[in-house]
């Protein structure tokens, strides 16, 4: 009997092994980067924000809206880390509507700390009707929007081809290795020096996909640093009472047990 | 409750007298509990944290989120962003719900074990499986509210489930949904719903411990015993000391998993924002609600797939009955030992099986696991109960407990003695 239920164990077992090992075949696997944000004391690094933000806003956001920020966050903690001056500057570059006013007029003014990132578009519409029918998804949580994460968008970013022979493109349709069925109608847009960097950075395409990216994970989550500076004080915390229990647990049932 | 409980001072007296709060507290904390209790029967404490840590997070969420269609997802957003420590208390609510279905499934599956749903606990055990029930309303209409992809297709397909009932199902379907899809109305009611189901769990969690405290707790030898005795310690300090010891090794797990990996039980696609124009590639469902899904969709028939997935949750509401075995504890059951690991490994495979696409061999696989489920407690457990040779069961705890764990090969030494 016991045999009888070990090798129906170890079928189990190697039929879900031999699933993972299909599973996993049919997927490319995407390109890996050593984030600076990823492990238990993760950061970003702030150079690489503030050049991503720069890639952001000087190759992506002509078509990518970022909804959810606001221009005070490119200067707040754990972010790009702008200075405040350089966010209002940088703010100060777009052009928002306001009103009514005290005439019942909308007006336009530079926008403010206070506002959210300009969308380029005025509707989700008119952003499909400019993309050929496709519409550019809002980058503020994209990271985490698409399992792979981070890795995955880097992937994309680098991942496009000339088809292999035999497969025939629509038009304004492209071929990426790593997108989900290889069709994309984002056309490749990252060519090396394609941006000046400030710092000086050589921008080749592997930089600025690295720098954008990390620019959206930390969009994506804003708080990624102080979420592991806490979650690292919490941790220890627990393991210091988790053993202050264990010894006045055996304490008391030591009680117990001698009487016994 | 301890009757003969006689407050100290006078003023304890007079309110014992007309309110007996004070006797109430002494009985739970003279409580007589057996003292071999392992860490598996720590889960009910744990429990009962999940769900109030679940309710407070919940209650400050529902202070800053939005029930509105279009609404919603931005609401969430401006809690991870801009609402104070927003994200913590977000993340510890989302990886709070797996935690609690961690922690339900060990409880549960601690039960089936030591046969803790047997004469004279079968009242615990329904009240249990009423709780757990509400308790995958709950979490998959919270599911719902960021109005996510997944939220609203996973809320699509699981009402549309209704739609199999002959005759009233489309009627049905489109009163859930209080207009002719999922939308605006069935995201407030989702809501509304989501905040009264923790507090109508809380009512039976009171009353599961209330039946728990008449016949008092199961034991992993599976005896009954003389309380208070020998065999058994007082609710606290012990139990209690015990119960926190193991709760922070749980925190542990829990912390890791709100502060490292928030993301990894939830599904990417519920960062996108509801569309009912555009189908996700696979709709699953939460972990936890996996293997009722893979019996659901291993039933060709759709009215047939509803019932088999809902008979699977009713079997074991009928368990203490279609258990036949008089011995509780699986120790001194060397058969149906095996066959518990079996079943849980056919969980385990039917969970897996859920979150694969429905065709092919995942296919087969799940129809095998789910055709074995229903064997399990359909047929084997009515019928091992009389076949099964069992081992001889020990008079008291102690014998056992002063060996350490209860030691088969120990009890069949002192038979031959």
């Amino acid at each position: 009997m016991k045999k009888f239920f070990k090798i129906i164990l170890i079928i189990f077992f190697s039929l879900g092994f031999l699933f993972q090992k299909v599973y996993s075949a049919e997927k490319q696997k995407l390109l890996k980067v050593d984030w600076s944000f990823k492990g238990y004391f993760g950061k970003f690094d702030r150079a690489s924000l503030q050049r991503g933000y720069q890639v952001y806003n000087e190759v992506c956001a002509s078509c990518h809206s970022m909804k959810y920020l606001s221009y005070r966050n490119l200067a707040e903690k754990g972010g790009p880390e702008f200075s405040k001056e350089e966010a209002k500057a940088i703010a100060a570059n777009f052009e928002v509507t306001d009103g009514p006013n005290d005439d019942g007029e909308m007006f336009t003014r530079p926008a403010k700390l206070s506002d959210k990132f300009v969308n380029p578009y005025q509707n989700d519409k008119e952003a499909a009707a400019s993309n050929g029918g496709a519409y550019p998804p809002d980058m503020s949580v994209l990271v985490k929007a698409r399992s792979g994460g981070a890795n995955y968008i880097y992937s994309v970013l680098l991942g496009y081809e000339d088809p292999p022979s035999g497969v025939t493109l629509d038009d304004g349709v492209y071929y990426n290795k790593y997108m989900y069925g290889n069709n994309i109608k984002m056309p490749k847009v990252l060519e090396d020096d394609l941006v000046v960097y400030n710092d000086g950075t050589v921008a080749s395409e592997e930089q600025m996909a690295k720098d954008v990216v990390t620019f959206l994970a930390w969009a994506a989550e804003p708080h990624l640093e102080a979420r592991h500076r806490i979650g690292f004080k919490a941790i220890i915390y627990l393991i210091i009472l988790s053993f202050l229990a264990y010894f006045s647990m055996k304490r008391l049932w030591s009680r117990i047990e001698s009487k016994i | 409750m301890s009757d003969n409980y006689v407050p100290s001072s006078k003023l304890g007296k007079w309110f014992n007298d007309r309110l007996p709060l004070l006797s109430l507290s002494a009985h739970l904390r003279e409580y007589p509990t057996p003292k071999n209790l392992n860490y598996w029967w720590t889960f009910g404490g744990i429990l009962t944290f999940c769900l109030i840590t679940q309710i407070i997070t919940g209650i400050v969420l529902a202070m800053h989120y939005v029930a509105h269609a279009d609404l919603a997802f931005d609401s969430v957003e401006h809690i991870m962003r801009d609402v104070n420590y927003g994200w913590l208390i977000r993340y510890v609510h989302a990886n709070g719900a797996s935690m609690f279905f961690l922690a339900v499934y060990i409880h549960i599956f601690r039960a089936l074990y030591y046969g803790s749903y047997k004469e004279p606990r079968e009242v615990i055990w329904i009240i249990g499986m009423i709780i757990y029930l509400l308790m995958m309303m709950t979490a998959f209409m919270g599911y719902v509210l960021p109005w996510g992809q997944m939220s609203f297709w996973g809320a699509t397909v699981i009402t549309n489930l209704f739609s199999a009932i002959p005759l009233f199902g489309e009627s049905i379907t489109n009163w859930l949904w209080g207009g002719y899809a999922v939308d605006n109305p069935t995201l407030t009611r989702f809501f509304s719903l989501h905040y009264l189901l923790p507090f109508l769990i809380l009512g039976l969690v009171i009353l599961h411990i209330w039946a728990l405290h008449v016949p008092g707790n199961n034991n992993p030898i599976g005896i009954d015993l003389k309380k208070p005795s020998k065999d058994t310690v007082p609710f606290h300090p012990y139990i209690v000391i015990k119960d926190i010891f193991a709760l922070l090794l749980f925190l542990l797990v829990f912390a890791f998993f709100v502060f490292y990996s928030p993301n990894v039980l939830g599904h990417s696609d519920n960062y996108i924002e509801a569309n009912p124009l555009v189908t996700p590639a696979h709709i699953v469902p939460e972990w936890y609600l996996l293997p009722f899904y893979a019996i659901l969709r291993s039933v060709p028939d759709k009215l047939l797939g509803v019932v088999a997935m809902f008979a699977s949750i009713f079997i074991l509401v009928i368990l203490p009955w279609l258990d036949t075995s008089k011995v509780r504890s699986a120790i001194f059951r060397p058969i149906y030992k095996q066959f518990y690991w079996i079943l849980v490994l056919d969980v385990l495979v039917l969970g897996y099986m859920g979150a694969m696409p429905a065709e092919g061999l995942y296919l087969l696989i799940a129809r095998v696991a789910t055709a074995y489920y229903f064997i399990h407690f359909l047929i084997i457990l009515p019928l091992l109960g009389n076949k099964e040779k069992t081992l001889p069961i020990p008079l008291s705890i102690t014998e056992p407990v002063l060996g350490g764990a209860p030691k088969t090969s120990m009890v069949k030494k002192d038979k031959l003695n």
